[in-house]
Formats: C-alpha cells, sequence, structure tokens
C-alpha cells in the first residue's frame, strides 16, 4: 500500500535558524504516529508543515500518493486539533463543528446529519447550542475533536489535545482517543512529550531531539532497543537505568564489569555479544532488575548490592541502589524485604539489557 | 471587593466621616466641571435683555428658546444668514462616510498586520503609526495641492479623503492592537477548516471585534466632528462644516454680541459628540481595556 504520509528530506528554518533537518517519515493508512520528543524540539512545527500552516525550506511531503509540498491546508484533505482547541469564541458548539463544512459549501442537510452522528459519538449533544465560553476544558476538548471528526480526511493532526487537561480526564480522553482510532480505521499523527500517552495510543514513534529524528520505530522497538542513550533515557518511567561499565571478553560472550559502592566490581556474563569496546553504558529496564530467586532464565545473572533507599508505590516497591556511579532503579515486587542501608541480592536479566558507546550515545548492541 | 464590603459592613464613625469626606470633594469637583455648562445652558436660554442685566450664573427668569431657534436656521455667517442648519447636515455627510471607511480600512489593516505578517509588515506598522504624530498643519499645503490635482479641493469627499487618510493611523494602531491578543491558533484552525482570507476575517474577526469597533467610531467622530483646521482649510463656501460655521456665527456678529445664540449654537455643535458618548460611552470604557479572547 502507498504510504498516506511520505515526508523526504523536510528542513525547515525560521530565519537562520534550523528547526527541523532531514526529517524523513512514511506512514501506512491505519497507522498512528506519535511525534514525541522535549519542549522545543520542533514537534509542532513539524506538524504545522504537515498542515501546510508553515512553509517548508526544502524537501516534500507527500499525502495520499500526491505531492502536497506547495497546497494550501485546505486542500490537503486534513484536520487538525490544536493544543489550545482554537474553538471560534463567538460561535456555538454547533456552528465551530460545521463551520468547515459550511466553508466548503456542504449541503444543510448534510451537515445536519453529520453534526448529529459526531456529537452523538462524542457525547456532545446536549451543549450544542453553547459557546465554546461555557464549557470545561474537557468539553471543549471533545468539541475540538468534532470538528475534526466531521471532516472525514485522510488525516488527522493533533497537537498535544490532552496537555490541558486534569491527569483523570487525560486517561479518559486517552482510551478514547484509542477508541476513535479503532473504530474509524483513520490515521493519524500525534504530537505529544507525555510518553505513556506515546507508548499507549502509537502504533509508530518518531522521537525528536533538537530537530532530528532520533529513532522511528513502533512502542517495543522504541522501548527494548531504544537507538541511542537520548531515548533510552526519554522513553520509560522510571528512566532506564544507564550505567558506565568495563568489559572483558570471555569464551562464549563477555563479562560486564560494574563498580559497586565501596570500590568491589560485580560482574555480569552476558553471553549474547561479543564485540563490545571496552568501555560501554549498560542500559537496564528498572523491571529487568528483580530481587534475586524472583527471576528465572540463563540469562538470569545475580550480583549483591547495597541499599540506599527503598519507595513503596503500591503495587511495586522501587529499590534505589548506588552502581557505577550511579542511582540505579529496580522495579521489585511489593513484598520485598530491601531495607535501606542492607545488602540485597539482586537479578539482572541480560537477554533485555542495551549497550551503548559512551562518546557517541549510539546503541551498541 | 471583600475589602470595600467589609468597610461597608464596619460602620465605625471615623469611617463614616471619611466617606462623606470623599463624596463632598468629589461632588465639588462635579460641580466645577460643570459650571460652564450650567453657564451655557443657562444663557442660551435668556434673552439678550436679561443677559445684560442679570447675573451670569442667574437661573433664567424667563425661558425663551428665541436663540435656539436663531442658531440653528438663522444666525449670520458672514453674508448668509441660515444659521448652523446646512452646516450641520454638511458635517453629517461628512463625518459619516469619513468614520465609517477609516473604521473599516483600520480594521483591515490591523487584521493583516497583526494576524498575516508578510516581510516588512512591522515596518508598515511603525510608518501607520508615525502618521498619528505627524502635526496637521505640516501637511496642509502638500495636501492642498493633492486635493487639487484630484479634482476635489473645496468638496465633501475632499474633506473626507482627507480624514479617512489622517485617521488611519489611530484605527489601524486600534484594530492591530487588539487583534495580536487573539491567539494564531484560530486563524490556523480556520484555514485548515478552508477558509481564506475575507471568510476569516468576516465570520471570526469581526464577530469579535465589538468594543474596539465602537471604541473606533467614538474616537474617529469625535475627532472628525469637533475637526476645525481641515475644516477651514480645504472647504468653500456651501461645504463648511459646523465648526467652521460656528465660528463664522461667533466672530461676524455686528453691533450687540448675541451671547445667547453663541452658546446655543456652541453646544447644537457639540450635541452630537455628546450623545455618541452617552449611547456607547460604556462600550467605550470595556473596549479600552478588553484583554486577549478567551477561546
Ligand atoms: N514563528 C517562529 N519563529 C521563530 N522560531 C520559532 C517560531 N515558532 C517556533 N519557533 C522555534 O522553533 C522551535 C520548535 O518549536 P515548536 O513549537 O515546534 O516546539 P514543540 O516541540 O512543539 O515544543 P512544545 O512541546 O513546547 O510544544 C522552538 O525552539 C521555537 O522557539
Ligand atoms: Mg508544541
Amino acid at each position: 500500500m502507498a504510504p498516506i504520509l511520505d515526508i523526504k528530506n523536510l528542513y525547515k528554518s525560521y530565519g537562520t535558524v534550523e528547526i527541523l533537518k532531514d526529517i524523513n517519515v512514511a506512514i501506512e493508512p491505519g497507522d498512528f504516529l506519535v511525534l514525541v520528543g522535549p519542549s522545543g524540539c520542533g514537534k509542532s512545527t513539524l506538524l504545522n508543515c504537515i498542515a501546510g500552516l508553515e512553509p517548508i525550506t526544502s524537501g516534500s511531503i507527500a499525502i495520499g500518493g500526491k505531492d502536497m509540498t506547495h497546497v494550501s491546508p485546505k486542500d490537503r484533505d486534513i484536520a487538525m486539533v490544536f493544543q489550545s482547541y482554537a474553538l471560534y469564541p463567538t460561535m456555538s458548539v454547533a456552528k465551530n463543528i460545521t463551520f468547515g463544512m459550511k466553508v466548503r459549501g456542504v449541503d444543510q442537510e448534510t451537515q445536519d446529519r453529520k453534526l448529529k452522528e459526531v456529537a452523538h459519538q462524542l457525547q456532545i449533544t446536549d451543549y450544542l447550542n453553547r459557546r465554546p465560553g461555557q464549557l470545561s476544558g474537557g468539553q471543549r476538548q471533545r468539541v475540538a475533536m468534532g470538528r475534526a471528526l466531521v471532516r472525514d480526511p485522510k488525516l488527522f493532526l493533533f497537537d498535544e489535545p490532552l496537555s490541558n487537561l486534569d491527569a483523570k480526564l487525560r486517561v479518559e480522553m486517552r482510551a478514547e482517543i484509542k477508541k476513535l482510532h479503532h473504530n474509524l480505521g483513520a490515521t493519524m499523527v500525534y504530537v505529544t512529550h507525555d510518553q505513556i500517552e506515546a507508548m499507549t495510543l502509537a502504533t509508530k514513534i518518531v522521537v525528536l531531539k533538537g530537530g532530528i529524528v532520533q529513532q522511528i520505530g513502533s512502542p517495543s522497538e522504541i522501548y527494548n532497543r531504544p537507538a541511542n542513550l537520548f531515548v533510552a533515557d526519554f522513553m520509560g518511567s522510571p528512566a532506564m537505568n544507564l550505567i558506565p561499565a568495563k568489559t572483558k571478553r570471555n569464551g562464549t560472550g563477555m563479562l560486564i564489569e560494574i563498580e559497586r559502592a565501596g570500590g568491589e566490581i560485580i560482574t555480569l556474563h552476558d553471553h549474547h555479544t561479543e564485540s563490545l569496546p571496552e568501555n560501554v553504558i549498560i542500559g537496564v529496564r528498572p523491571e529487568d532488575i528483580a530481587e534475586a530467586g524472583f527471576r528465572a532464565g540463563e540469562d538470569v545473572q545475580e550480583a549483591e548490592c547495597l541499599v540506599d533507599m527503598v519507595e513503596h508505590a503500591g503495587a511495586d516497591t522501587y529499590v534505589v541502589s548506588h552502581l557505577g556511579g550511579r542511582n540505579v532503579t529496580a522495579r521489585l515486587h511489593a513484598e520485598t524485604s530491601a531495607h535501606p542501608g542492607e545488602a540485597l541480592k539482586l537479578a539482572f536479566d541480560l537477554s533485555k539489557v542495551s549497550y551503548f558507546a559512551p562518546d557517541t550515545g549510539e546503541r551498541l548492541n | 471587593m471583600t475589602d470595600t464590603a467589609l468597610h461597608t459592613n464596619s460602620r465605625s464613625p471615623g469611617v463614616i466621616v471619611l466617606r462623606w469626606g470623599l463624596f463632598l470633594i468629589l461632588g465639588l469637583f462635579a460641580l466645577f466641571y460643570l459650571m460652564p455648562l450650567f453657564v451655557m445652558l443657562t444663557t442660551s436660554l435668556k434673552s439678550l435683555e436679561e443677559i445684560r442685566t442679570g447675573s451670569l450664573v442667574a437661573l433664567p427668569r424667563e425661558v425663551t428658546f428665541e436663540a435656539w431657534r436663531t442658531a440653528w436656521s438663522g444666525a449670520c455667517t458672514g453674508i448668509q444668514c441660515e444659521g448652523l442648519r446646512p452646516y450641520f447636515w454638511n458635517s453629517v455627510i461628512l463625518a459619516i462616510p469619513a468614520v465609517a471607511i477609516s473604521t473599516i480600512l483600520g480594521a483591515m489593516n490591523g487584521y493583516v498586520i497583526a494576524q498575516w505578517k508578510f516581510k516588512g509588515a512591522n515596518f508598515v506598522f511603525s510608518l501607520l503609526l508615525f502618521g498619528c504624530f505627524i502635526p496637521f498643519q505640516v501637511v496642509l499645503l502638500p495636501m492642498a495641492r493633492m486635493l487639487g490635482l484630484l479634482g476635489i479641493a473645496g468638496t465633501i469627499p475632499g474633506l473626507i479623503f482627507v480624514h479617512v487618510i489622517y485617521g488611519l493611523g489611530f484605527t489601524t494602531l486600534f484594530f492591530r492592537n487588539y487583534y495580536v491578543t487573539i491567539p494564531a491558533e484560530l486563524v490556523k484552525a480556520a484555514k485548515v477548516d478552508g477558509a481564506g482570507f475575507f471568510r476569516i476575517f468576516w465570520s471570526i474577526f469581526l464577530p469579535l471585534s465589538l468594543p474596539i469597533i465602537v471604541v473606533t467610531i467614538i474616537w474617529q467622530f469625535t475627532q472628525i466632528w469637533n475637526d476645525f483646521l481641515f475644516g477651514v482649510s480645504f472647504s468653500q463656501a456651501g461645504t463648511q462644516p459646523v465648526t467652521v460655521a460656528l465660528n463664522n456665527i461667533v466672530n461676524s456678529t455686528t453691533g450687540v454680541k448675541e451671547y445667547n445664540v453663541d452658546m446655543a449654537a456652541a453646544i447644537i455643535a457639540a450635541l452630537p459628540t455628546l450623545l455618541v458618548y452617552v449611547v456607547a460611552g460604556k462600550y467605550f470604557i470595556r473596549g479600552l481595556t478588553a484583554g486577549s479572547v478567551k477561546g
């Protein structure tokens, strides 16, 4: 199938400042693409470029197989939900939703029918006659959504639509968006800097930093095989433990030596890798460190560590210890016997670890 | 809010005295400012005889509207003796289109400068701002030449043209400052919805603009109605606005000075601006303080 959105070698500058550098992204019909990255990395700018609201400096954008690089927003067959919702303040909810159809000369009957459908779908039927100013944040969010949904476009663009909502509503709306995507089978591009949103919604994630794509992949690829230290650190909460280590060759694999508090060395034996430089940074997710005896497998290796801190977080307990000069968080079960100041045997699951080059930050395995 | 509520509730004697003292001072100021109006009104209702014999601040012994009638339709402005009436209508047919055109153009200018940033938009805006502060005396001669070239010298369309040109700086400034507070995402949303330049202006910006339109209309109307300099410079017999006619009435009386007619004429000339304030004043305050538009 032809990609529904195909961005090639896109560059975008404001004046002399390069905001986006050599972006290449393609998505298939039905994809849910999530753009993540820290504040100011160019997510909104990229979305605006896709929408045609900002001219691009070079490169090309194709939507639905047609080159759209120089086409105006109204002819790109897209709909967009803005971070601030951008509802028309003097129009009623119904008028807000039908404005696009009215401008495009859709007949009144179709307008009414679509309005009714969308209002029903988003459960906003009761306040169609209100002004946006008379709605709560969550209701406004739905209206903004409705304005996009009536249009039936090839591509939906969402710019942090949930960032103004409180935590509970955000979780609810997240689920609703997911359901919507599932039911409509629509293609969506979604900007967020909330990595939980990214992980739960996406079929494909693009991680941006400073206008440069760091990695493109499915949520599990991004999570399990981060392409570099930035992605490893950015995705996941608590973040991946990134521990400086030394390596030694040893027959069937490599020995990973990590300095423990007090200067002792703990040694892990990784059987899967043979070609690591002497200095590496080993990345282990907190959930891949368990209490000894609670995780089995041929790649699980145990080592004694000193517990610095114990945090009970309901279902899990986070245990922090000091390895390789860094705080290392392990995610243990709730009834762990760990006590601050005591030694605890931890099990490292080496089948899931990542190795990074300390200088370039690139992934090694 | 809570503060004043507390103060009015706690009726300690000191607070009450202070309060009444304040009212007294405010009242005195109000009286002071109303004094000239009072004198004008009473004088215009007196006969010449009474003015000569009575005191300036006394109420009229006998109310007569004779002076008003004369001022409206009989007083002499030079050789003609038709009163203010023809000139009053001159001012009306001058001010209404001039206000309307300069307001509409100002709104468009402000919309473009605030929301459709083009290369050099800021430069154009600073030029327009500069136009607000050019002393009018400086432009009299070039403008007279210009009107001559256009063939509208001494006509009412000519005066309208002048007022539109010199009003644009201010009207643009008003609308531009109002429109920059409107989030740019609103325009983006409308563009994605398929609306073009004029559609966005008409459907989204104009409905938001009532307060600033009122401010602009009041400002422009007052400026244009009260203008004397342009009126006296660029008009000829028959096209003069009311301010020029008022001046002529007051200055051209021979023999006895008819103070009552002068006063009545002055009040008639000032009445429209007064009316505009009374009708739209509360929007004026609101428009001047209107903040950003919450989506
Ligand atoms: N009109 C503009 N002129 C100049 N620079 C701009 C303009 N708009 C955005 N930028 C710059 O471009 C960079 C990217 O901005 P953008 O809004 O895309 O960030 P973002 O990733 O959406 O951030 P956030 O998560 O905070 O919304 C920022 O450094 C910003 O300062
Ligand atoms: Mg943004």
